[in-house]
């Protein structure tokens, strides 16, 4: 029935583009007017802008339409449908309109359509894997492109030579400029049909790096053909040649320098950038856009300029931007990167039919499809067992076959096909419809038959894997043991480099292009801590769900309970937005204010304004476009909330099964934070210290694990989120219900004293009732002890009068 | 050609060596050079300070690890054997060797490679990581940015990924289970080790 919808709205679209680009031909002659017109047909006024837009909407409908039923996408990519369905638009078009009016011009395709793409590749690119393959990707990109170009260019011109291709009007030259528009691995092309075969991970960095980084090769190949046809063959001498290979460094490694150029520029613009986080994630596509069209405008390398200003901006990027400012970055990039892609196969299908521009000739189609096939195997094979004697690991026959028949060409050979000068080339329509049937070939026929063939060669695949900590490690360990036996040893190793790089940067680049705050926290173990714990969270959420244990939420008592623990141990931003704060939580505040007075100043006003400004913020919430800290402050008490769901999900199957001690909730404060505490305290395993998103669930089972130095007042000190304001009525742990791990709101499950690890301090006095745990943990509210037989905490000042008995409050 | 094999003739052990290690007689010849070297004062055996006057490794978070890794239990001086048979555990893995149990034998198998990373974690030798010697590491590795309590978390992490039998220490199977999707093989080899 879906898929019934979705057809008639694709139908319905056609044909308005269909009507729409009838009426855009006819012109629109202004009458003068006899009367005052209430409404007048405009359409001249934006019929470019109308049609750009309706044919952006008609191709992502395409793609609708083909993603709905993932049973075909299975066998055919996408991108073979997606030019088919170019085939049926493009009938239509010239069923209306008798001649083709859309096509892909290459002014539309190289500069409105290929930088996202470029873009995209270059920011999402691994890093270490493409630079710890660089030296393949390489010799591939630059040998391999060139032997394509000439071995091409003179095998169709020696069989023309031979008769084979009947009489063309086309010389040497003009053969290797083909050859060389027809040898480049295409990206776009590339990325679409192995985004849904999932090879192992070097496999396809090898090939989508050289589809990369053959466009140094392919535009100064291009380049110099073009100019060499032009000069016409007698005025090319050594000189010209010469000039030729030098054009090519210059080429390369100069759109690369504009591209690392770029790259600084944008690192050190995220830098500064804090204070206009909105449009941050902007810049990044401006200034990517910028460094193609400079290269572009100095004749340099776009795609080269492009991707290396991805792969070097992203660590930076990365690191300096807000979370969400780069969750924006990644979405956006990735909306224009696919939806381009999605176009440019399209048109690539409407482009073909064109009456005017097929011209046939049977032998010159066929052998360059012959060609290209073949010599793309040689080459590869040719220069992959060279290379493997220099590889650690080298690469095996069956990833080699795949890596020739990766080979994809598409729309950038178009492109510079629809490019060529018709005065100079006289057969450029035949150029142009071998292209188009290279490209269909490759795309639509090797991209179906490439994940059959990679079944049946049983290549490697990817391995989605997650890293565990001790492998994150592990890896660590390995890379700087290499260097440490590389240096016994007394070579020089790739290891040698890399952490000579890895040197260099930490000094120089690091702190010139990261932001101070983002400095500290670069660690890659941390970073996937961090990651692993976010993880956990949302899965024992989802958990939690499915068990149904959101019943306490239901329990009005339960909710008001959670709240005030809520408001009492959580910082800035916490608390729930959905219900008015209870009075009861603010006079509790007062009482606690008054008593933590001694420890630390606090600011009642403080405290007031924290609270009313929370309630007000959830009808805030939506209606500002430039405060986006509401929206984080809601993301990060949902996930408090989930947390504490979590928490009394687990207290609950423990209390019932008496299994596994819960977990505790150990939370990490803020870096600015840990300073004062590493140096006030020692090994203290149970700071509860919040802050938006770091925390962790561990087992907290054993005491032995517990150091016995308790938290002092002082702890407090540093429970201070970020921003300063630090709610007071906080109590840290205290008292051992904290070492016990039952959320004291839950306390009324039985302590079971199998489930308690008290620390060595906490053995001492060991509250042994239910009631007083209960009491003690609902003391969390009051900095004192109502505990006579309380640890011998000196620092506590003297306790105030103690609420009345829990039981009101539960 | 003749003073190869005369320098060979220096080497103690030269074709034992080669055999158990896997080490062609020119890669025996360059580590021996390499030995003589670092032997400063041509004892015949190297010291720890021998070690350390390489550069690189005091830079190095785990180089005093490393060098503890030559000196076997209780000794505390090398010999060209045990040099040799150290680094013979980065080397690459023969792929095209049979299986048939000379595999194993070798110092660059994947149980030995591993059992050489276990051993750097391992410092006491009791044949498993303890959660005191996983924060040593990470204490090394890690560095100032992060926090006792960050340190202590992430080791408690470490181990309650990795640790099967819930002894709160992780034996060197668990380590190898923990390991297995890791190609020990690029991670831990060196190329003109081959």
């Amino acid at each position: 029935m879906a898929t019934l919808w979705r057809f008639t709205l694709f139908l319905c679209m056609l044909l308005m583009a269909c009507g729409g680009l009838s009426l855009a031909r006819g012109g629109h002659e202004a009458a003068p007017i006899t009367t005052l017109p209430i409404v007048t047909w405009k359409w001249h006024h934006i019929s470019v802008q109308y049609l750009v837009a309706l044919w952006i909407l008609v191709c992502w409908l395409c793609k609708l339409i083909i993603e709905a039923n993932h049973s075909v996408t299975n066998y055919i990519p996408e991108s073979a449908l997606l030019i088919c369905s170019g085939f049926i638009l493009g009938g239509m078009i010239w069923g209306a309109d008798k001649m083709q009016t859309f096509s892909l011009s290459p002014t539309v395709f190289f500069y409105f359509l290929l930088p996202q793409i470029i873009l995209d590749s270059g920011y999402h690119m691994p890093n270490k894997l493409f630079f710890t393959n660089l030296g393949a990707i390489l010799i591939h990109a630059v040998i391999g492109t060139c032997w394509n170009a000439a071995s091409l260019g003179l095998s169709l011109w020696g069989c023309h030579m031979g008769g084979a291709m009947g009489d063309l009007d086309i010389g040497l030259l003009q053969y290797l400029l083909f050859g060389s528009l027809m040898a480049a691995v295409d990206p776009v092309a590339v990325l679409a049909v192995f985004d849904q075969v999932h090879v192992n991970e070097v496999l396809f960095i090898i090939v989508f790096g050289e589809s990369l980084l053959n466009d140094g090769v392919t535009v100064v190949l291009f380049n110099v053909f073009d100019a060499f046809v032009s000069l016409g063959g007698g005025r090319i001498n050594a000189a010209e040649i010469v000039k030729g290979i030098v054009s090519f460094f210059v080429v390369a490694f100069g759109g690369s320098l504009v591209g690392i150029a770029f790259g600084i520029l944008i690192a050190l613009l995220t830098r500064c950038t804090k204070n206009i986080q909105i449009i941050e994630p902007g810049f990044i596509f401006v200034m990517g856009y910028l460094s193609y069209l400079t290269a572009e405008m100095l004749s340099l390398s776009a795609i080269l300029s492009t991707t290396f200003c991805g792969v070097l901006c992203q660590k930076y990027v990365r690191a300096n931007m807000d979370e969400s400012s780069v969750q924006t970055v990644k979405y956006a990039m990735k909306v224009f990167a696919n939806g381009s892609e999605t176009i440019i196969f399209v048109f690539l299908g409407i482009s073909a039919i064109d009456k005017v521009i097929w011209v046939w000739n049977t032998g010159f189609i066929l052998l360059t499809l012959l060609f290209i096939f073949v010599y793309r195997f040689i080459g590869v094979f040719f220069l992959q067992w060279i290379l493997n004697r220099y590889r650690l690991v080298p690469i095996e026959l069956i990833d080699m076959v795949i890596m020739s028949y990766g080979g994809l060409r598409g729309a950038v050979a178009y492109g510079l096909a629809v490019l060529l000068d018709e005065n100079k080339i006289k057969e450029k329509n035949l150029m142009i419809c071998t292209t188009l049937i290279v490209v269909y070939f490759t795309v639509i026929l090797q991209g179906i038959t490439m994940k059959p063939l990679v079944m049946w060669l049983k290549v490697k695949r990817a391995e989605v894997t997650e890293v565990s900590l001790l492998e994150k490690m592990t890896n660590k360990m390995f890379n700087h043991t290499l260097v440490a036996i590389e240096d016994i040893s007394g070579q020089i190793g790739d290891n040698y480099f890399r952490s000579k790089w890895r040197h260099f940067e930490e000094k120089w680049m690091t702190p010139l292009l990261m932001k101070p705050s983002a400095r500290k926290k670069q660690d890659e173990v941390f970073d996937v801590f961090h990651q692993l714990n976010l993880k956990d969270a949302m899965e024992y959420v989802t958990e939690g769900e499915r068990s149904g244990s959101l019943e306490f939420v239901r329990n009005d008592s339960a909710i008001l309970d959670f709240k005030k623990k809520l408001e009492i141990t959580d910082m800035i931003g916490f608390l729930c937005s959905r219900d008015p704060i209870p009075s009861v939580s603010l006079e509790m505040h007062e009482q606690t204010m008054k008593a933590m007075r001694e420890a630390e100043a606090v600011d009642a006003h403080h405290l007031l304004d924290q609270h009313l400004y929370k309630s007000r913020k959830q009808y805030r919430h939506g209606f500002s476009r430039s405060d986006f800290k509401i929206n984080r402050d809601e993301k990060e008490v949902q996930e408090i909330f989930q947390r504490t769901m979590r928490n009394r999900l687990e207290s609950f199957k423990s209390a019932k099964m008496g299994v596994s001690p819960p977990k505790t909730i150990v939370k990490h404060s803020k870096k600015e934070q840990q300073e004062k505490v590493k140096t006030k305290r020692g090994n203290n395993k149970l700071i509860f210290s919040f802050s938006f998103l770091d925390f962790e669930f561990s087992e907290g089972d054993s005491a032995s694990g517990y150091d016995s130095s308790y938290p002092s007042f002082s702890m407090r000190a540093t429970y201070r989120p970020g921003d300063g304001i630090e709610n007071p009525a906080f109590v840290p742990d205290l008292y051992p219900t904290d070492l016990l791990q039952i959320p004291p709101w839950l306390a009324e499950s039985e302590p079971d004293s199998s489930m308690v690890a008290p620390s060595l301090r906490a053995q001492a006095n060991l509250p042994n009732s239910p009631m007083e745990m209960r009491r003690m943990g609902l003391l969390r509210t009051s900095t004192r002890s109502t505990d006579t037989k309380q640890m011998n905490n000196d620092q506590f000042p003297p306790p105030p009068t103690p609420p009345p008995p829990p039981s009101g409050h539960m | 050609m003749g003073s190869s094999s005369s320098s060979r003739n220096k080497i103690p052990n030269a074709q034992e060596l080669m055999d158990q290690t896997g080490f062609s007689s020119a890669h025996l010849l360059r580590l021996y050079d390499r030995f003589e070297c670092l032997d400063r004062d041509n004892r015949g055996y190297l010291s720890p300070d021998d070690f350390e006057a390489v550069g690189g490794l005091a830079m190095n978070p785990i180089g005093g690890r490393i060098i503890d890794a030559f000196f076997s239990s209780g000794q505390d001086t090398v010999d060209f054997s045990s040099f040799v048979r150290i680094l013979a555990h980065f080397r690459p893995t023969d792929r095209n060797r049979n299986k048939e149990g000379t595999q194993q034998e070798l110092p660059n198998s994947r149980t030995r490679k591993l059992k050489f990373a276990f051993q750097l974690y391992d410092l006491d030798r009791d044949g498993k990581i303890s959660r005191e010697e996983l924060l040593q590491v990470l204490r090394a590795m890690l560095g100032l940015q992060v926090t006792e309590e960050q340190l202590q978390s992430i080791a408690e992490r470490a181990i309650q990924e990795a640790d099967l039998d819930k002894d709160d220490a992780i034996s060197f199977d668990e380590f190898k289970k923990s390991l297995e999707k890791v190609d020990i093989d690029t991670k831990m080899s060196i190329g003109f080790l081959k």
